[in-house]
């Protein structure tokens, strides 16, 4: 009997990728076969030759399925052989069958080897099918960004919070007395033209928009109990058209410390402590006699910026004291009990200088340029 | 305060190398700040020299100018020239073309030589110029940056000045000069006069001082001068408005007489204009000095000086010919006739010193520093004088004032002075201040030995008396400053140095960390962030209109804060809504070409209610009784933290493979959703009406208890249109504050069924308007306890429904605690609330 094999397995492509197969279509190497006696070695053996030969030569998992139909499948060569022992004498059944046995065991092993050879091909192959060019990625989601100052005004919290002080808030529309009376400036003393200050109609109400958040300090010292730590960040108002390096809206925060035995080395020492958890263990500060309504004695306080544009340089970067026995007053503290040192720092100052702002107009026109670009750290 | 470096040399002890960069750095020691350096050689070099005008031949242009032609030496008869710059002439003449014509020959002049630099980078050469070489320049006081005037040259004559020719011009000139500009605290009132500066300049230095005051003599006691009557009504605050009143009379004085170039030069130097001698003199002494003093045309006054309070109605016309009503709180000086100045502010029009002046009276008074100061605000003239008094002068400085502008009268315009002078007033009781021991150590945090207390206080003019306690110390007359034992701590540290204060770093009680409040903020702040939104920050303030417009969903006007002194007339006060900013930060975007925008910003509005305020306010120093208090607290108005955002363009850069999103008002809704889960708030939803926001896609968001807590939606389209932005932006604007109080405290755990959930979905067609989620409201409360979730998936008014309804798809999920749902139970619970859609709602189940 003679069989035919298939010569191709064209159109039977199983791939899971519509993209053209590799390789082209598998090829089958012998056309027609006999069927071997089972009682032959000889051509049962040539039959194995062929069927390896064919199981080798397949080049895909398409092709090795018309090779294992042909060479293990009910019409295969060694499957008619088989069935042909039945017919044979009894007493050459058992050399038929260790004829056969081994033989179609040689092929099934050979079968199953190449079927995880072109398993792990094709696998392979897929993978390689499906790469995309990462660099040509959509941005799906949205990059959002918290504004620097936010973010600025969050880490000089945080610092003060890991020192054990606490964070205090109040109103920007204030009265004037916790904005000036209690804060030691006289009612007509040049010191509060220093502070050009919104006023808000009527004048009888005595309302202001806070110059500086010490109002909050005020309330603080009204409010808390002693001794009492407490950074006070905001927004504060001057009536300062906006240009490069002015603006009538920004961002304080002041530090206040009621104690007993406070001393002015107590504030250096803070702010020493500050400034290198904020601008590294490098950071120094300089302290100079100054004048505030509400500090006696007062300081300026520069720090020294080694990164400043235009070479190391002292940086003003704010005012500090201890606070004047009229403000402990207000408070209704005893100041031969108590005494306590004040600092305050600009939060636009701290991010030009820090972060090489060049114009104010950046910071406070809503430019989603600037914030997009410090995203959500600074 | 500008110091020129001549000047403060005559007082204490200035390398004669130092410049005004070295003073300065000095004096930054000492707490002054460094403000500008003022410097004529900066723009300005020679040669310039002195020149004589040998002749001059006129010549007429065609252009109708007549030049004159000039020959002019510069080195004096005889002697060489030794400048050998290119067009500089070895004769010692320069023949140069000069356009002016106000001199003649024999004149001496100013001649810029051949390489000289003037301000502006104006460089003299030899040039050609209407026929001849010119080979140099007269120069005018414009040319010199000296002076205004541009008429024609500066003839040295008219300055009194005959000097030799070839001599340097700009030696004398006083162009060699320099001045420190520092700024002067409130507090320093003496440094805004070379003797305080000079004073500082000792401390910061470590060398000697002298002290101008004791350099001039003045007769102990006056009598028999004009008379003066301190007469104030109406003291402020109890403190009388004049207390000290020196007059003195010289005659005889040339009033047109030249301002001594040295005097010139450091007026100038000083920021200081040039007006008359007499006016000069007295400028020049209150820069000296402090002292302000003022000059009378005697033979104007009439009758006695009286300083005294304003009377209602009263008039003045004050020395800039402005004629201002007066306030009856005013202090005056006054004479027969009525107000001759504003005591200590400005000087009265109808009694100056004029050239033809031969007998002036000079005022030196001390005035209250409240007094000066309303007075000042009131007409708004900030004046020399005015800083000073506003600041305080040293009460005992008048008299000497006063001898010393009488004194450069006599040298300098020719009078003579009178032997009798007025001197009237009370003499204020000086400024002792007990400093215990150890007090400075104290609040310093080091260490002073008793010579270093003693000698700060003395050195900057107190005296100090050691006892057991500690130190009596008197504070000196010029440092109204020094009236508490801080002050004296405040010096001592000054003088000893702020480099010697020792760091130590104290240790805060434990604390209690962020405020749950403020925890909550930021992590609203940064979900949004982190959500894609970016973070922007606005002003507050806005027009009434814009108030209007975002601060009631109805358009009725609400109160608003109104500024006294806006930055602009259009945004007079603030914000009810942080929407109109944000939208003004949107556009302003939009303008720079971000098409894609989501912005958010956190921030106060201003929530008035009819009154605002307090009438009273509490004196310093003293702490207010809780009723007072009270008054201030509740006289501020609501200002609630309140979130806004603004949506528009798409929700993502369109990209390959990627077709972003319109923004829409979904958006807007589901940020606000977002802020809510962050912490912990249930919200509800409905159907809401803003008059900003689209009439039919706006959320109207509110607590679970009814409370309003904002909107979110489209913005009306007529308002899109009109701010110019794009059609289809959305916005939300919520009050945060309220958002955060309904947090929950605790968050009950919910029991966690693993028993296997039964879903089924039911599609109800209902009246079209009615809103999906009170169907939902209504599945829930029909489907009793087993169900475990309900949610809308799908809307749907196409075909097969009837107009005007809609078919709403919702998906439930069943699931009990303690079994597996059979599916008739599920169905059961189903069908429950589907009757009770259909009983409530008329819903027919598809």
């Amino acid at each position: 009997m003679k069989h035919l094999l298939p010569t191709t397995t064209e159109g039977m492509n199983i791939s899971m990728s519509d993209s053209t197969q590799p390789g082209g279509p598998a090829h089958a190497t012998s056309a027609v076969v006999d069927v071997p006696s089972p009682l032959d070695a000889e051509a049962i053996g040539a039959t194995v030759d062929r069927a390896l030969g064919d199981i080798a030569a397949a080049g895909d998992l398409d092709a090795l399925k018309q090779v294992r139909i042909a060479h293990t499948g009910d019409k295969s060569p060694l499957s008619l052989a088989n069935r042909g022992i039945g017919a044979l004498a009894k007493e050459e059944k058992a050399a038929a069958g260790k004829n056969i046995g081994p033989a179609r065991g040689r092929i099934n092993a050979a079968l199953a080897t190449r079927t995880t050879e072109l398993e792990a091909e094709r696998d392979a192959r897929i993978l390689v099918e499906e790469a995309v060019d990462v660099t040509a990625a959509p941005h799906r989601r949205r990059a959002g960004a918290r504004h620097p100052l936010s973010t600025l005004q969050e880490r000089v919290s945080d610092i003060f919070v890991g020192m054990g002080w606490e964070i205090a808030e109040g109103p920007e529309l204030e009265s004037e007395w916790f904005n000036f009376d209690a804060l030691n400036f006289k009612p007509d003393h040049p010191a509060r033209d220093m502070q050009d200050t919104f006023f808000v109609e009527p004048p009888e109400a005595h309302l202001l928009l806070r110059t500086h958040t010490s109002p909050v300090q005020v309330r603080s010292m009204l409010e808390r109990p002693l001794p009492l730590y407490v950074l006070c960040p905001g927004k504060v108002f001057r009536t300062d058209e906006l240009d490069a390096t002015h603006t009538p809206v920004f961002h304080q925060f002041e530090g206040l410390a009621i104690d007993r035995n406070l001393s002015m080395a107590d504030l250096r020492g803070t702010l020493e402590h500050f400034a290198r958890l904020m601008f590294g263990d490098d950071a120094q500060i300089r302290l100079r006699p100054n004048f505030f309504p509400f500090t006696e004695p007062s300081a300026e306080l520069d720090i020294w910026h080694p990164g400043a544009k235009g070479g190391p340089q002292w940086i003003e970067w704010g005012g500090c004291g201890m606070v004047h026995p009229n403000v402990l007053r207000a408070a209704g503290i005893d100041p031969e009990e108590f005494s306590g040192f004040a600092f305050g720092m600009g939060i636009e100052r701290t991010l030009m200088f820090r972060n090489e702002v060049g114009d104010m107009r950046d910071m406070i026109e809503g430019d989603v340029r600037f914030s997009e670009h410090f995203g959500m750290e600074i | 305060m500008r110091i020129p470096l001549s000047w403060l040399r005559e007082f204490a002890q200035v390398p004669a190398d130092a410049t005004a960069e070295d003073v300065m750095a000095e004096l930054v020691k000492v707490g002054l700040e460094e403000e500008a350096v003022h410097r004529p050689t900066d723009t300005l070099s020679g040669p310039i020299v002195v020149g004589q005008v040998l002749s001059i031949v006129k010549e007429p242009q065609t252009n109708g100018k007549t030049i004159n032609w000039c020959q002019v030496r510069v080195v004096p008869e005889g002697q060489p020239q030794t400048l050998t710059n290119e067009g500089i002439d070895p004769s010692g003449v320069q023949g140069i073309v000069c356009g002016a014509h106000n001199f003649v020959e024999g004149d001496k002049v100013v001649v810029t030589l051949p390489g000289a630099v003037l301000p502006g980078d104006f460089r003299i050469a030899a040039r050609k110029t209407y026929g001849h070489v010119s080979a140099g320049m007269i120069a005018s006081v414009r040319e010199l940056g000296i002076g205004d005037d541009h008429d024609g040259i500066l003839v040295l004559s008219t300055l009194g000045l005959d000097p030799e020719v070839g001599s340097d011009a700009m030696e004398l000139l006083g162009l060699y000069d320099q001045a420190a500009e520092i700024n002067v605290t409130p507090d320093r009132s003496y440094c805004f006069s070379i003797r305080g500066v000079a004073r500082e300049y000792a401390h910061a230095t470590g060398t000697t001082f002298t002290d101008p005051a004791t350099q001039v003599t003045a007769p102990a006691t006056l009598s028999g001068g004009y008379p003066v009557t301190l007469s104030d009504e109406s003291p402020i605050y109890g403190n009388p408005g004049c207390d000290r009143f020196v007059a003195r009379t010289v005659t005889g004085v040339d009033a047109t007489r030249p301002t001594p170039p040295w005097m010139a030069s450091r007026l100038r130097l000083a920021g200081i204009r040039s007006i008359s001698l007499p006016v000069d003199i007295s400028n020049y002494v209150m820069l000296e000095l402090g002292q302000p003093t003022h000059c009378y045309d005697q033979d104007k006054l009439q009758g006695g000086i009286v300083v005294r309070r304003a009377m209602p109605g009263e008039t003045l016309k004050t020395l800039d010919d402005k004629v201002r009503k007066l306030d009856v709180e005013d202090l005056l000086i006054a004479d027969a006739s009525g107000g001759i100045g504003i005591a200590g502010v400005m000087g009265g029009a109808d009694t100056e010193v004029s050239d033809a002046t031969s007998t002036v009276l000079v005022e030196a008074a001390h005035f209250d520093e409240v007094s000066i100061a309303r007075s000042r605000r009131r007409h708004k003239l900030p004046s020399e004088a005015s800083k000073r008094f506003e600041r305080g002068v040293d009460w005992q400085v008048a008299g000497v004032a006063a001898q010393r502008v009488v004194d450069l009268l006599v040298e300098l315009a020719g009078g003579t002075a009178d032997d009798a002078g007025t001197d009237v007033g009370t003499e204020p009781s000086a400024v002792v201040i007990d400093l215990p021991s150890g007090y400075p150590a104290r609040r310093i945090g080091m260490d002073f030995t008793d010579e270093q207390i003693t000698g700060a206080l003395t050195d900057l003019g107190a005296e100090v008396e050691a006892h057991d306690g500690g130190h009596t110390v008197t504070a000196p007359s010029w440092r109204q400053d020094l009236q508490i034992k801080d002050d004296l701590t405040e010096e001592i540290a000054r003088l000893v140095g702020y480099d010697k204060i020792p760091s130590r770093l104290p240790v805060a009680p434990p604390g209690s960390g962020l405020s749950r409040v403020q925890v909550q903020r930021r992590r609203v702040l940064q979900a949004l962030a982190d959500a894609g939104l970016t973070e922007v920050l606005s002003y507050p303030f806005v027009s009434l209109d814009s108030n209007t417009t975002f601060g009631s969903p109805d358009g009725s006007e609400q109160p608003s804060v109104k500024l006294a002194n806006p930055l602009s007339a259009e945004l007079g006060y603030l914000r009810r809504s942080v929407l109109p900013g944000l939208i003004e930060v949107a556009k302003r975007n939009h303008s720079r070409g971000f098409r894609d925008l989501a912005l958010y910003e956190a921030g106060l509005v201003f929530l008035p209610q009819d009154a605002i305020g307090s009438s009273e306010i509490p004196p310093l120093g003293v702490r207010p009784s809780e009723d007072v208090l009270d008054g201030l607290y509740d006289g501020l108005p609501d200002q609630p933290l309140t979130i806004a955002a603004v949506f528009t363009g798409n929700d993502s850069p369109a990209g390959a493979n990627h077709q972003p999103r319109p923004w829409d008002w979904a958006d807007a809704l589901d940020t606000v959703r977002l802020m809510a889960d962050v912490v912990g708030v249930d919200l509800e939803v409905s159907q809401g009406e803003h008059q900003a926001f689209h009439p039919g896609r706006t959320a109207r968001i509110s607590l679970r208890t009814g409370e309003l807590l904002g909107y979110a939606g489209e913005l009306h389209p007529k308002l899109l249109a009109a701010q110019d932005l794009p059609a289809r932006t959305v916005a939300l604007e919520i009050n945060a504050d309220l958002l955060f109080e309904a947090a929950p405290d605790v968050i009950v755990a919910k029991h966690l069924s693993t028993f296997p959930a039964t879903t089924q979905d039911v599609a109800l067609v209902v009246d079209g308007s009615l809103p999906a989620d009170d169907v939902l409201s209504t599945l829930r409360e029909g489907a009793g306890e087993l169900l475990e979730d309900v949610h809308l998936f799908d809307v749907y008014d196409g075909a097969g429904i009837e107009a005007g309804h809609k078919s709403l798809a919702f998906a439930l999920r069943f699931r009990a605690p303690d079994r597996t749902l059979t599916a008739d139970e599920a169905s059961a619970s189903r069908d429950a609330a589907v009757h009770l859609a259909a009983e409530r709602h008329g819903a027919v189940q598809r």
